[in-house]
């Protein structure tokens, strides 16, 4: 198989690697590049746990190849804190008691990030809308869709 | 398996590359890549294009140009096609419609394929680098076609014109028991004077309703007006069978449905 140069930014930092060609995104976090956060579900496009941020958009890592990120800005849940301290929607999936099994989390937590970062105050059904693609198979999805909400919420009490 | 993804520059060079038996064209991922996930070995290299062309929107003068790479997401999210932004959404999940394209949705078998219906309603035409098609004549032979599709092509509806509806059983996404797109052109007198339905799910790709289609011309979008077409609705489809429906069921619901769009 081909190798084929990659450089894209990871959470902040410059990444290069010489990937095999047709390597999916979510392969080349997981196997090549050590994170581990995003999850690998269904590998379909159905259950959401892939999710990362690319260049501003949630995609599925799983259906997206490595090499067309190339100069890409890419972010995974891995990346959200900040020295040591949870991102707000980290912190309220505790507190609300979202995560169980925990695998769908991150991706829930990339959906849930983009949201908040075009729409700080959404609606419960902007919440509902935005995890849409996201499975969860422990939760009942309440105690997720709450802790966007809290997240949220948090948000505009520090900005006020 | 990792499958070798070659880059082009142009249709022209990608189309030719495309020609090599086994190899499948890469848009936004959604359908190829999740066929080699799944173990489909008839998939043995990947071939994709970056011309821009193939990513712009061009309205004007009441037409429009959707290039192939164009997401759902760019499409519901544009200012002159709210027409068409309920069927953009109807595709998948966000992340799905970031990364699903038009192109790609052309291909994509029942019960997926929702913008597809769409496009079929509004008499869209097909752009590939073999020339054009009307899009009945592009789906009837997708299943043959190697060239690279590069645009769709449609006029945009009057307002009011177009309808769609999706039917699933999962809110606000889930995957197709049904969909309908409609084109509807009426007179002063509120008769249909010209009517184009398409369906989803009624068969393994979006079909046309023709017979209801001619149920329609010159009655009234009231419950009168549309029993005939309702009638005649599920005159030659052959709905698909999958875990979301049977083909009996959505044969059942089909004129239900129908009539709501039609009334609404």
């Amino acid at each position: 198989m081909a190798k084929v140069p990659v450089q894209f930014t990871l959470n902040g930092s410059e990444k290069a690697e010489f990937i095999d060609s047709g390597t999916t995104l979510l392969n080349a976090l997981r196997d090549k590049i050590g994170d581990t956060s995003p999850k690998g579900g269904c590998h379909q496009g159905t259950c959401g746990a892939c999710s990362v941020i690319i260049d501003g958009e949630l995609r599925l890592s799983c259906l997206t190849l490595a090499e067309t990120c190339n100069r890409a800005a890419i972010t995974t849940t891995s990346g959200l804190a900040e020295g040591g301290v949870l991102h707000p929607l980290q912190r309220a999936f505790l507190d609300t008691f979202a995560t169980q099994c925990g695998f769908c989390t991150p991706g829930m937590i990339m959906a849930a990030k983009v949201l908040l970062d075009h729409t700080p105050d959404p609606s419960r059904d902007e919440v509902v809308e935005a995890l849409s693609g996201n499975i969860c198979r422990c939760t009942g999805y309440e105690p997720i869709i709450q802790a966007v909400l809290t997240a949220a919420r948090a948000n505009s009490q520090n900005a006020a | 398996m990792a499958l070798a993804l070659q880059t082009f520059p142009t249709v022209k060079d990608a189309n030719a590359a495309l020609q090599t038996a086994g190899t499948r064209y890469l848009g936004g991922g959604t359908l190829v890549i999740r066929a080699a996930n799944e173990g489909d070995v008839s998939v043995s290299g990947l071939v994709r294009s970056t011309d821009p062309a193939l990513s712009a929107i061009a309205i004007a003068g009441g037409k429009v140009r959707i290039g192939a790479s164009v997401s759902m997401a760019a499409i519901a999210r544009h200012p002159d096609l709210g027409a068409l932004a309920k069927a953009a959404r109807a595709v998948g999940g966000p992340a799905i419609r970031n990364m699903a394209t038009v192109g790609g949705n052309l291909f994509a078998p029942a019960p997926y394929g929702d913008f597809a219906v769409a496009l079929l309603a509004l008499d869209a035409t097909v752009g590939t680098e073999d020339g054009e098609l009307p899009i009945e004549i592009f789906l009837a032979k997708r299943d043959g076609s190697r060239a690279i599709v590069t645009a769709v092509s449609f006029t945009l509806p009057k307002d009011d014109s177009f309808r769609f509806l999706k039917v699933s059983r999962v809110k606000p996404k889930g995957v197709s028991v049904l969909s309908i797109a409609a084109v509807l052109e009426r007179v002063a007198d509120g008769t249909v004077s010209s009517a184009r339905i398409a369906l989803g799910c009624m068969a393994d790709r979006p079909v046309r309703a023709k017979a209801a289609e001619k149920a329609l011309l010159g009655k009234s979008l009231d419950r009168d007006g549309i029993a005939a077409a309702l009638a005649a609705v599920t005159e030659g489809i052959a709905p698909i069978t999958d875990p979301i429906a049977s083909a009996w069921y959505r044969a059942e619901v089909l004129p239900v449905h129908l009539g709501r769009l039609l009334l609404s």
